[in-house]
Formats: C-alpha cells, sequence, structure tokens
C-alpha cells in the first residue's frame, strides 16, 4: 500500500511534534502574515498599561507606596495581561478552527487531543509574548520601567500566570464547544469574573474574610500577593509560589478534564462536523 | 462472516445511532471489500453522513460495530487514521491561509514525507497549481471542492471517506477528478466509500451500492444488478423508486415480468 511510503511512522515522539508542528504552523501563518493582528494583540496592555502610568504619575507624589514602588501598577498591570492572553490565546485559537469548519477535517486526521491541547498552549504562549512583550517595550521607552526590574521572581509570576489562563482557556474551551459559538463571549469574560479576588491592584488583606478564603484558592491572588513582595519588600515568597504551583497543577487538569468531556460529548451529540459559522 | 471480514476494509454490523427520540441511522450491516468502491446512497436525512461520521470515528455510535481496516470505530481511531482521509462539504479549510498554507499544515498532521514534493503532486492531479498562492476563502465552491479532495489524498490514503466529492464541479472537472480517483484507485488498491446524489458518478465508479432510507439499508447489489432488479434504465430511476417508497411494487412488478417471460 503506497500511504506507507508517502507518511512517516505516526507514533511516537517524532510524529508527536510534527503534528503540533502541524497546529502551530496553522496559526503562525495567520499571525505572521497579517500586521493588523499583532497589533491588536498589542494595543489593549499598551493602552492599559498607559492609563495606569499616569495614575502611578498621578498619584505617587503623595504616596508612600507608589513612591517606593512606583512599578506597581504597571507591572500589575502587565502580569494580568499575561493572564487575559494565556486566556485568550487557548480559547481564541478554538473559536477560529469553529468559524473556519474545521474541526471536522483536524479530529480526523491523526492528531490527538493531547497533541491539539499542546498546540493551543503553545500558541497561547507566543501570543502572551508578544502582546505582553510589546507592552513591555512601551513601557521601558514611555516610563523608563522595566518589567525585568522584578528579577528571576518574574519568571515563576509568568508562568503561574500562563498556566492559569490556560487552565481557564480549557475550560471555556470546553463551554464553547457544548454550548456552542453563542457562547463565545465567555471566552471574552470569563477572566474578569476572577478580576476581584486576584488581587491585582490592592492586596487580599483589604478584601472581606469570606472573599480572602475565595482568593486563597486562586493562583493569581498568589502571584500578585508575591509581587507585591518582591516591588515593596524586594523579597520573594516562595510559600506564595507554592501553594500558586499547586494549585495550577489542579485548575489545569480541570480545564483539561472539562475540554476532553466536552470532546467526547461533541463525539456523542454529532456536532464536530457540524458546528461552525 | 469472516471471510468478509478479513476481505473487507469496512466492516459495519447492526450500527445505530439515535439522538434523544430520533433514530438516525437503525441497526446498519455492510461490509466493503479491500479495493472497491462502494456508493452510500439515500435521499436527505437517510443517514449518509451519520454512517461516513462514524467510520471517522467523529461520532461515537449508540449501538454496533464499525471497524475500518480491523480498527474498532471511534476507540481505536488513531491505529487507522493515518491511512484514512476524506472530503465533505460539512468541513471546510481556513479561509485566511493560503492554498499552500492549508496544505502544509494537514501534511504535518498527516506526517507526509517531503511535503513540498506532495504537494505539488496533488496539486497537479486536482488540478489547483494555480490556486496554491491564494487565499481558500478567495476560491468558488468547484475550486474549494478540488482543494479539499486535494486535502484528502495528501497521506495516500488506504481507505477514502468520500460524501459528495464532486458536488459543485463543472462536468469536464467533476469527470477529471473521476478519472482521477479511479486511476488513484488502480494504482494503490485503495477502498473508496462514496456518499453522492450523482447517480452518473455512481454508475461509472461504484462496484456495490448500499441504499439507505430513513437510517435501515434497504437494498444494495452492484448497479447492475440493481438496475436490473428494479427494471429500471439507469441508478437515477432506482433511486427514485426507493427513495418514494415504490421500490415493492417496482420489485413485484419486476418478479411478475420475469415470471410472464
Amino acid at each position: 500500500m503506497t500511504s506507507t511510503m508517502a507518511v512517516a511512522p505516526y507514533t511516537g515522539f517524532a510524529a508527536s511534534a510534527r503534528r503540533i508542528r502541524g497546529v502551530l504552523r496553522r496559526h503562525a501563518y495567520l499571525i505572521v502574515k497579517s500586521w493588523t493582528r499583532i497589533v491588536s494583540m498589542m494595543y489593549y496592555p499598551t493602552v492599559t498599561m498607559i492609563v495606569w502610568a499616569f495614575v502611578t504619575l498621578y498619584l505617587a507624589p503623595t504616596n508612600d507606596f507608589l513612591r517606593d514602588a512606583p512599578g506597581f501598577f504597571i507591572g500589575a498591570v502587565l502580569l494580568w495581561d499575561v493572564l487575559f492572553r494565556g486566556q485568550l490565546g487557548v480559547s481564541l485559537t478554538f473559536i477560529e478552527e469553529f468559524y473556519a469548519r474545521n474541526l471536522g477535517n483536524l479530529f480526523v486526521s491523526p492528531l490527538t487531543l493531547v497533541e491539539y491541547i499542546t498546540g493551543q498552549l503553545a500558541i497561547s504562549f507566543m501570543r502572551a509574548v508578544i502582546g505582553v512583550g510589546g507592552a513591555c517595550v512601551f513601557a521601558y521607552l514611555l516610563f523608563r520601567f522595566s518589567i525585568f526590574s522584578l528579577g528571576i521572581p518574574l519568571v515563576a509570576f509568568f508562568a503561574n500566570l500562563l498556566v492559569f489562563g490556560w487552565a481557564i482557556g480549557l475550560a471555556m474551551s470546553g463551554m464553547i464547544l457544548r454550548l456552542g459559538l453563542g457562547a463565545e463571549e465567555l471566552a471574552w469574560a470569563a477572566i474578569f469574573v476572577i478580576a476581584p479576588v486576584s488581587g491585582v491592584y490592592y492586596p487580599i488583606a483589604v478584601l472581606p474574610s469570606w472573599l480572602q478564603v475565595i482568593s486563597w484558592a486562586i493562583p493569581s491572588a498568589h502571584v500578585f500577593e508575591g509581587m507585591r513582595g518582591v516591588l515593596q519588600d524586594g523579597a520573594f515568597r516562595w510559600d506564595h509560589f507554592w501553594a500558586a504551583a499547586a494549585l495550577n497543577a489542579g485548575y489545569l487538569a480541570l480545564g483539561a478534564a472539562v475540554f476532553a468531556w466536552a470532546m467526547r460529548d461533541a463525539r456523542n451529540r454529532g456536532t464536530l462536523l457540524q458546528m461552525g459559522e | 462472516m469472516l471471510n468478509r471480514a478479513v476481505d473487507s476494509a469496512i466492516v459495519v454490523v447492526d450500527l445505530a445511532k439515535s439522538y434523544g427520540a430520533v433514530a438516525a441511522v437503525q441497526g446498519v450491516s455492510f461490509a466493503v471489500r479491500r479495493g472497491t468502491t462502494t456508493a452510500l446512497l439515500g435521499g436527505n436525512g437517510a443517514g449518509k453522513t451519520t454512517t461516513l461520521s462514524m467510520l471517522l470515528g467523529l461520532l461515537t455510535p449508540t449501538s454496533g460495530r464499525a471497524t475500518v481496516l480491523g480498527a474498532d470505530m471511534p476507540s481505536a481511531r488513531h491505529r487507522v487514521l493515518p491511512r484514512m482521509n476524506f472530503t465533505s462539504p460539512y468541513v471546510d479549510l481556513p479561509k485566511r491561509l493560503t492554498v499552500r498554507e492549508n496544505l502544509a499544515v494537514f501534511a504535518d498532521l498527516y506526517g507526509v514525507r517531503r511535503p513540498r514534493e506532495r504537494i505539488d503532486a496533488v496539486a497537479a492531479d486536482c488540478d489547483i497549481v494555480d490556486l496554491l498562492k491564494r487565499p481558500y476563502g478567495g476560491l468558488s465552491a468547484g475550486q474549494r471542492t478540488r482543494v479539499l479532495l486535494a486535502k484528502a489524498m495528501l497521506n495516500e490514503p488506504e481507505v477514502l471517506l468520500l460524501d459528495e466529492p464532486t458536488a459543485s464541479l463543472d462536468p469536464d472537472i467533476g469527470d477529471r477528478m473521476r478519472t482521477y480517483l479511479e486511476r488513484y484507485q488502480h494504482r494503490t488498491g485503495c477502498t473508496m466509500l462514496l456518499a453522492s446524489h450523482h447517480m452518473g458518478e455512481v454508475e461509472r465508479m461504484c462496484d456495490d451500492v448500499i441504499m439507505l432510507r430513513a437510517g435501515v439499508v434497504v437494498d444494495q447489489g452492484s448497479p447492475g444488478a440493481l438496475i436490473a432488479r428494479y427494471g429500471r434504465g439507469n441508478m437515477e430511476e432506482v433511486f427514485l423508486d426507493i427513495a418514494r417508497g415504490r421500490a415493492d411494487e417496482r420489485l413485484a412488478g419486476s418478479a411478475a415480468e420475469e415470471a410472464t417471460t
């Protein structure tokens, strides 16, 4: 049979990597060829960063905390956007396949669900780096604030927020698969539900005690608390890091489980071939 | 039964799919011999696409069993999906990517060796060389159909499931695509299952025909045998007899005619 000549072995790491590259390639083509897409990725984080930078300039002369840590709001908004981009990167990648009516093609190919998810996460990383990276450049050019002033802990903050964004993105993708494109708004709105309890711009201690219990169950709350620790005291809080990492492991598994359940459900309801614009 | 399973690329036994109270496919059984082309015919809603979806592993059967190249679908689908492919009007490709970019993505997904050469080859076979640099979204329906067929041929499949593969093609291009598929089958021994509303295509390409109505197999046989059995001149007339519920009276009439002669 000729197919054995035409195609490489379909099992093993190399075969799997090639299929993940296929998922990446599909979205990289879109990003690379469209400057408007790149601009739109950087636009929101940059504009928000500029607003908070001016708030800092306005408040710093009368606020001891901001005088000591002038990059607090800028750092917070940039890190928040890592979470937002991480989630959007996963959800929008999936929505693109819906609009293209491409899910049927993808899932009759040898691509496994794990490979597809891996590809989604890689694209999300790429989008977060482009979007937040652009805003970071502007933060330095306009306000002389370097996100890298956070030092090595930045890597820990970035990784934890990105992974939490992935977890939410996978769960939202599952919901969209279950409910259809009518639920697309979830992809844009879901993240803001956790904003008040993440303590992006204020310490968790200001929340009512019952809300603090919820906050400590959310990885992003630990990250922003850790960020304040670095900016204020110059100390990296390992307890918050490990709490965020452990919670993320659970949330990522939960997000992937929701997505896998939605795929099984779609196979039962026959929606993979019919969903689209 | 054992021989049928060994000789068959596709075996379907008592396959059923229900959506709540609606039975889309009800206890369908058939086998498709290796290296042959079988048509799955029926009116709209007869269960053709549902059956194809279950064979592709896109849809989990309510009951029964579907195997392709010996692998149970959908549970063992990843064993055989690299050796299969399909085309359907129910799917599309990303519109902002060029045709070559789309094919390059699927070349990766199917693990195609020397993808550039292979894309050039299927593009020549499907008459889309001039379209390779154009965005898929800017193509006509007929051009898209050819691109989807090119995608389906990228991995040189052993089993090809074709859902209306020549719909929206003009007679000239449609004929060329049928010739290409026939040559491909002759060269590789590929097994094809074809859902089509084009009865000329069925008569020309298919060794066997399975007639579906309301999710049930109502008749099967070679196109020649069915035409003779119904006492008709072509598959179009046989299709109308079955689709309009005239099969029993035609068969009775045909049998009586045979008895008197």
